[in-house]
């Protein structure tokens, strides 16, 4: 789960990073308040959970209260890489000397922690490790051994920090963003960029922060931060449902069980040259009530046209998923959709009788996975 | 011969009073896998249609001489659960409980790993050796005996090749699901190796997704240190960039881990890698005339 700038610098002020004062506004008028709360020049930030935000037009700076409400209306709405700005966080205004880079994620190769520091701050880190390797410093972290102090010293001699007091300054968040990154189960923690003022302070201007999902249950209030009216409304609707779905851009409804198969008849329907709508994969233990509900998210899609349902039954019992279509023919409108039926595994020869005998026209089985997405595609047409 | 478990396996079940360590635990004991024990805290004493239950995986070492553990608790217990093994001294460690923290399997990882022991899991279908013994929840009816080594990410994608091969009259030395999360315990390296000293596997199948660079790292290991013909399979080739495909683990990150770039990897160290699984099991059935 993806956090939003303001949440992420919460987390960060928890643990005792230093950031600027903000307020959250979600009107023009809002922003006006928050901006003469805060008192003197502020920044309005569109609040999307994707980067280029400042390129887009989406972060800017507001003089006094007034301009802050101006600045706000012209953010607020703005499409930014897909992602519709309808939060902005007002923060007071920095001055900034120095630009710096800072994160902490997680490793798959080394299966590790990796901080990554450098002092050429304020672009993509992407461009520095290619256009200046030697300046971004890569460590990792022995999860065993945990934060210790010369792990800051290495990321601050390393990336040849000078001054006395921004070496103490910046050692101090090194070691509070590894706590961040421990406490809240992170998979990344970046503060892009950390900057020095002219007075000397070091502080996090910007904030990016995933937590693990799998983890949530043990930060209910991080898991409250999930904004659900940010997502594609299918996704949204679907995870309300418990079925695991992600939109993709054709005409062909996909249902699998099992991740790894419903990935495969994906590509297997583009293979035999038909265009994929979704990935949905009913999980291990697939019901009657689950394939009802993962028809319902399918064919809220108005691109969809036919559905290949792809199921080899382990866990899953085939003739428990055939009961399931059967039932969402009744529930459901669904009676302008040709339906692909490809069953195999557990309970298979019961699944393909029960569907047999229901002897509705719309539902056409198939005996193997190519011949049931061949079909499939062809009906889409 | 087979890997990882075999007639000599003697299982003990973490969680087998739970409605999924029962039905699984007993499967895997139906199929003719030695399950000797069962454990859950609070329950030891009892039993499970004559499986014994212990309070403690040391019990049930010391006791039912487990060697090997298949672990069914709730994912929040899931990594104690894999200490406790490890501390009771079993060498063999099945984790099937998907959702774990990935913080927590990354301490985890860090403290077993030195041990030697063999993980497999978490978030995978378990390991089945044909005719000896099957541990998890892979449905055994659908493999036969033979010569094929099967290892993947996926669960129902492996069972979908095993029957294409069967489809062919190809049967597997033993079928390993390793897992489909960021962490797991045991890689396709550590699985394929064990293949290639493997008397009874005369092929290996490399089943993988999108996320991550296994493959990637595999096909370099497989080039200096395989004399096995290995082919692959990579689901995911549709998959858009940033979105999740069910697994934790099968994410595309910016330009890494897409199927293209693992087919590429694969394919540059002379590993051909079919488009579907029906092509996958037409050339092992090639290879193997």
């Amino acid at each position: 789960m993806d956090l939003y700038e303001y949440q992420g610098k919460e987390l960060f002020r928890r643990v005792g990073i230093p950031v600027s004062d903000g307020r959250l506004a979600v009107s023009p008028e809002e922003a006006r308040a928050a901006a003469s709360s805060l008192g003197g020049p502020v920044v309005v930030k569109a609040q999307v959970l994707t980067g280029g935000r400042g390129k887009a037009g989406g972060v800017k700076l507001a003089e006094d209260p007034a301009d802050a409400e101006q600045k706000a209306r012209d953010i607020l709405g703005l499409d930014i890489r897909g992602h519709i700005v309808r939060k902005l966080w007002i923060e007071k205004a920095s001055d900034i000397a120095k630009e710096y880079y800072l994160s902490i994620t997680f490793d798959r190769g080394e299966k590790k922690p990796l901080f990554m520091f450098t002092t050429q701050g304020g672009v993509e880190i992407e461009q520095v490790a290619e256009e200046n390797p030697d300046a971004l410093i890569r460590l990792h972290v022995d999860s065993s051994e945990g934060f210790q102090p010369w792990i800051a010293r290495r990321l601050i001699y390393g990336g040849r920090v000078e001054d006395a007091s921004e070496q103490k300054q910046i050692a101090s968040i090194i070691e509070k963003l590894y706590k961040a990154f421990v406490d809240f189960d992170a998979m990344l923690c970046e503060i892009n960029p950390l900057i020095v003022t002219p007075d000397g302070e070091v502080k996090a201007l910007d904030s990016k922060f995933t937590v693990d999902d799998n983890a949530l249950f043990r930060h209910p209030d991080v898991s409250e931060m999930r904004d659900t009216a940010a997502a594609d409304p299918l996704e949204a609707f679907a995870r309300e449902k418990g079925v695991t779905y992600v939109k993709l851009d054709g005409d062909v409804g996909i249902c699998g069980n099992g991740a790894g198969l419903s990935m495969s008849t994906v590509d297997v329907v583009a293979h035999v040259g038909g265009k994929p709508a979704n990935f949905c994969d009913l999980g291990g233990g697939g019901n009657a009530q689950g394939v009802v509900d993962a028809l319902e998210v399918i064919t809220r899609d108005p691109q969809v046209k036919s559905i290949f349902f792809n199921i080899f039954g382990g866990i899953t019992r085939c003739d428990e998923v055939a009961r399931g279509i059967l039932e969402a023919l009744e529930r459901l409108d669904m009676s302008t959709y040709p339906i692909v039926v490809r069953l195999d595994g557990t309970n298979a020869q019961e699944g393909r009788k029960i569907l047999a005998d229901a002897g509705k026209p719309n539902i056409y089985p198939e005996a193997t996975m190519l011949d049931g997405a061949k079909r499939a595609v062809e009906l889409a047409r | 011969m087979a890997i990882i478990v075999d007639s000599d396996t003697r299982l003990v079940v973490q969680g087998l009073t739970g409605s999924e360590g029962r039905f699984h635990g007993l499967r895997n004991k139906g199929y003719g896998t030695n399950v000797v024990a069962g454990v859950t805290p609070g329950k030891g004493g009892q039993d499970v249609e004559g499986i014994p239950v212990f309070d403690t995986v040391a019990d049930a070492v010391d006791k039912a001489g487990a060697n090997a553990s298949l672990i069914f608790v709730p994912a929040r217990f899931a990594a104690d659960a894999i200490y406790e093994a490890v501390d009771a001294g079993i060498a063999t460690v099945i984790c099937i409980t998907e959702h774990v923290p990935v913080h927590e399997m990354l301490r985890a990882y860090t403290y077993f790993r030195p041990k030697g022991i063999t993980m497999i899991g978490p978030n995978c279908p378990g390991v089945l050796s044909p005719g000896k013994a099957n541990v998890g929840i892979i449905p055994g009816e659908i493999f036969s005996e033979g010569s094929v080594g099967l290892v993947s990410r996926s669960g129902t994608l492996t069972y979908q090749i095993g029957h294409e091969l069967t489809q062919f009259g190809l049967g597997n030395s033993t079928i390993v699901g390793i897992g489909g999360d960021p962490v797991v315990g045991a890689s396709f390296i550590d699985v394929i190796a064990k293949f290639e000293d493997d008397a009874e596997t005369e092929l290996i199948v490399m089943v993988g997704e999108i996320g991550g660079d296994e493959e990637e790292k595999a096909a370099a290991f497989i080039s200096e240190h395989v004399k096995k013909p290995v082919l692959s399979y990579i689901a995911g080739f549709s998959a858009p960039p940033g979105k999740t495909m069910g697994h934790a683990g099968a994410i595309i990150s910016g330009s890494s881990g897409t199927a293209q770039g693992k087919k590429e990897a694969l394919e540059a160290r002379g590993i051909e890698v079919g488009t579907t699984p029906t092509e996958v099991a037409q050339m092992v059935a090639d290879r193997m005339k």
